[in-house]
C-alpha cells in the first residue's frame, strides 16, 4: 500500500531523530493521533513545549543555532502570529546579519472548514513569503515532501513548510496536466492543487481544456521552462492558492508570470472576509465551482 | 517589599566578602571592570567625534554585572541584550570585530549590519541579539536543551523581564532543569519609565514561584561573582542585580542623577584592601589598551 503524505511526514521524522540526532518541538505531539499521524508516537526526539505559543518558536531557533536542525510544529497555523517573530526576525536574519545558520523545519499546518471558525480556519502562509531569508513551500504529495525534505537537510536554511490538512490522507502524486489543445494555464499551490484538478476536469467537460501546473515552492517561485512555456502559448492564466487573495502568495506570483510572459494572470484566494464556524460562513480554498467560473470570465 | 525599596547599593551585601578574595582574583575582577567601563567612555567619544553613527547601547555605570558574572561563568554560552558590550567583553569576545562593527566597516562582526545590539562571537559561543527586547531568552533555552551539560548564560533588563518571553522561559528551565544562569541588570529603567510605573512584582519572587532559586542583590562586582559561582552548580538560577544606568538608554547623553556610582565604590573598596595603587595601575593600562585598540582601528578603516 501506497504511503500516504502523513506516512510520509512521520517517517522522515522517526528517521531524522533516530539517524541524524534530530529533534521535534511543538504542543501537544502526542495529543489523540499524534498530530494527524504525522509524528511517530514515541517519546524519544520529541520535545513537548509548554504553551507558550511566544517563546515556543524561539526554544525552536535556539537549537537551530546548537546545530540539532529542529523540527517546529504548528498545529494550526493560526498559532503562527505569535510565533513567527524569531522565526522571521531570529532564524531568517541569521545569515546575513551574524554569518551562521539557523536551519529550523517548520511545519506550519492548515486546515479550514469543520467549525473551525474565524481564526483556526485559515492558512498564512503569505506572511512568510514577505520577510527575507525564508524560502517557503506548500507540497501536497509524499514526493514533494521528501523532495523538500532532501532541499532542507541539503542546505543550511531555514524552511518554513505550509502544509494542508487535506492532503495528509492522500498518498496520490499530481503531475502538470498540459497539452497543446489547452486555452488557458491554471496554476494551484496548497489544497488548492486537488480544486483546481476538479475545476480542470469540469471545464473539460464543458469543452475547455486547460492546463495545469503545480507550485510547490512559493518563495523563490520556480521561473522556467515547465512554469512558463504553457502560458506563453494559452496567453491567459490563473493562479490559484488557500490563502488570502488581497496581499497573497497568488497575487506575489501572478505578478511574477505576468512580468515574465506579459500574458495576463489572474489570481484567486481566500475572499476578504473572516471565515465563520457555520457552513454557510466558510471561506477557505477556491472551489472547482468558482475557478470554473473565473476561468470562463477570463475567456469571454 | 517593593522593587523601589530594594534600590540601595548595599542589598544583599556580605559583609568583608572582598578581603577574602585572593589579590590577584580582585585585580583581575577590577580589570574587567575597567575595560567595560574605558571601553563604552571610548564609544561614546567616538559617536560625539561622529566615528560612530550607528545606535549604541552603553553599559556605563553597569560594569560590574557583567565583570562579576564573567568571573564564574566565563566559557559558557552567553545569550545578552541590545547592551551588550559588557558582556561581550566580559566574556572575551574579540575585540577587534566590535570595533570594525562600531565604526560600520565590513570587517565588524556583523559585517556592518547591526551596530550595538546584534554584536557577537560565536566562536566563543557569544550569540547575537536581534533587538527585541527579552526574545534571545527563550533561545538560550533551546540551547541548553540542544547541548546537554553546557551552561548557558542570559542577560535581560528589568524591562525585558516583564516580557513574555522571558517568563515562558523560567517555566520551561525550571520544568526541565535546563542549566541557565538567568541575569536581570536591573537598572529600575525601560527607557525612561520606572519599574513602580510599570509593575508591582519582583521578578526573584516569580522565579521562586517557578522553583527556581533566586537572589535580588546589588552590583557589587565581588557579590555578583560570588553569587555567580554558588549558583553555577545550582541551575537554573536567577540573579536579579540592582544597577545604575550612567547614561541614557540610547546614545551618549547623561542625566547625571544615578542613585550610586559603583565605580567610585568599588575605587573605594579596593583603597581599603591597599590596592590603590595597583588599581590605578590597571585603570591606566585598560585605558591606554583601548586607545590604542580605536586608534588602530580608526587608521584601518581611514586606510580603506
Amino acid at each position: 500500500m501506497d504511503l500516504t503524505v502523513a506516512d510520509t511526514i512521520r517517517e522522515i521524522i522517526r528517521g531524522h531523530i533516530a539517524e541524524n540526532d534530530g529533534v521535534v518541538l511543538g504542543q501537544c505531539l502526542s495529543a489523540v493521533g499524534w498530530i494527524q499521524n504525522t509524528i511517530p508516537a514515541q517519546t524519544e526526539g520529541l520535545i513537548e513545549l509548554p504553551m507558550t505559543d511566544v517563546a515556543g518558536a524561539g526554544m525552536a531557533v535556539g537549537m537551530a543555532v546548537a546545530g540539532r536542525r529542529p523540527i517546529f510544529v504548528i498545529r494550526y497555523q493560526s498559532f503562527l502570529w505569535l510565533n513567527s517573530s524569531p522565526i522571521v526576525n531570529y532564524a531568517a536574519k541569521c545569515k546575513e546579519i551574524w554569518g551562521y545558520s539557523c536551519p529550523v523545519f517548520v511545519r506550519a499546518i492548515a486546515d479550514e472548514g469543520n467549525g473551525l471558525g474565524p481564526v483556526h480556519s485559515n492558512c498564512y502562509h503569505s506572511i512568510f513569503m514577505h520577510m527575507p531569508g525564508l524560502p517557503v513551500c506548500a507540497p501536497m504529495t509524499p514526493g514533494e515532501y521528501r523532495q523538500i525534505w532532501d532541499w532542507y537537510m541539503t542546505h543550511d536554511d531555514p524552511l518554513f513548510v505550509s502544509e494542508h490538512r487535506r492532503c495528509f490522507r492522500s498518498a496520490e502524486e499530481l503531475p502538470d496536466i498540459v497539452s497543446d489543445r489547452s486555452v488557458f494555464t491554471i496554476y494551484a499551490a496548497s489544497a488548492a492543487r486537488f480544486t483546481a484538478r476538479e475545476a480542470v476536469r469540469m471545464l473539460a467537460e464543458q469543452g475547455i481544456v486547460c492546463d495545469l501546473v503545480n507550485v510547490l515552492w512559493l518563495k523563490p517561485f520556480e521561473l522556467s521552462e515547465r512554469t512558463l512555456a504553457p502560458l506563453r502559448r494559452t496567453g491567459k492564466g490563473l493562479m490559484l492558492d488557500s490563502a488570502y487573495e488581497v496581499a497573497g502568495a497568488a497575487r506575489s506570483i501572478a505578478y511574477e508570470l505576468m512580468d515574465a510572459t506579459g500574458a495576463r494572470v489572474r489570481a484567486l484566494g481566500m475572499a476578504d472576509r473572516s471565515p465563520g464556524a457555520s457552513r454557510h460562513l466558510e471561506n477557505g480554498t477556491p472551489t472547482p465551482e468558482r475557478i470554473a467560473a473565473a476561468v470562463k470570465e477570463m475567456l469571454t | 517589599m517593593m522593587s523601589r525599596d530594594l534600590r540601595r547599593p548595599d542589598l544583599g551585601a556580605i559583609p568583608g566578602l572582598a578581603a577574602t578574595w585572593p589579590e590577584a582574583r580582585t585585580l583581575e575582577l577590577f580589570r574587567r571592570l575597567c575595560e567595560i567601563r574605558h571601553f563604552d567612555l571610548r564609544v561614546r567619544r567616538g559617536q560625539i567625534e561622529k566615528d560612530v553613527d550607528t545606535l549604541i547601547y552603553l553599559s556605563v555605570g553597569q560594569e560590574s554585572v557583567a565583570a562579576g558574572v564573567s568571573m564564574a561563568m566565563r566559557g559558557s554560552w552567553l545569550l545578552g541584550q541590545h547592551r551588550g558590550h559588557s558582556f561581550y567583553l566580559a566574556f572575551d569576545g574579540r575585540r577587534e570585530p566590535l570595533v570594525d562593527e562600531l565604526l560600520g566597516l565590513p570587517t565588524g562582526c556583523c559585517g556592518g549590519m547591526g551596530g550595538s545590539p546584534p554584536i557577537h562571537d560565536i566562536e566563543r559561543r557569544i550569540v547575537g541579539h536581534i533587538g527585541l527586547i527579552g526574545d534571545q531568552v527563550p533561545v538560550a533555552a533551546g540551547i541548553a536543551m540542544a547541548r546537554p551539560g553546557e551552561r548557558v548564560v542570559s542577560v535581560f533588563g528589568d524591562g525585558a523581564a516583564e516580557e513574555d518571553y522571558v517568563l515562558a522561559t523560567l517555566g520551561m528551565a525550571a520544568s526541565r532543569k535546563l542549566p541557565i544562569l538567568f541575569v536581570c541588570e536591573d537598572n529600575d529603567l525601560s527607557v525612561l519609565t520606572p519599574t513602580r510605573d510599570r509593575r508591582e512584582w519582583l521578578l526573584a519572587d516569580v522565579a521562586r514561584g517557578f522553583g527556581i532559586e533566586a537572589v535580588d542583590i546589588a552590583d557589587d562586582p565581588w557579590l555578583v561573582a560570588h553569587w555567580a559561582e554558588t549558583l553555577s552548580d545550582r541551575l537554573p538560577a536567577v540573579m536579579n542585580v540592582r544597577t545604575c544606568r550612567g547614561l541614557w538608554h540610547v546614545g551618549t547623553g547623561s542625566d547625571d542623577n544615578a542613585d550610586w556610582d559603583r565605580f567610585a565604590l568599588v575605587r573605594e573598596t579596593l583603597a581599603e584592601l591597599g590596592l590603590a595603587d595597583k588599581a590605578a595601575a590597571i585603570e591606566s593600562e585598560t585605558e591606554k589598551g583601548v586607545e590604542e585598540l580605536w586608534t588602530s582601528r580608526l587608521r584601518t578603516r581611514s586606510a580603506k
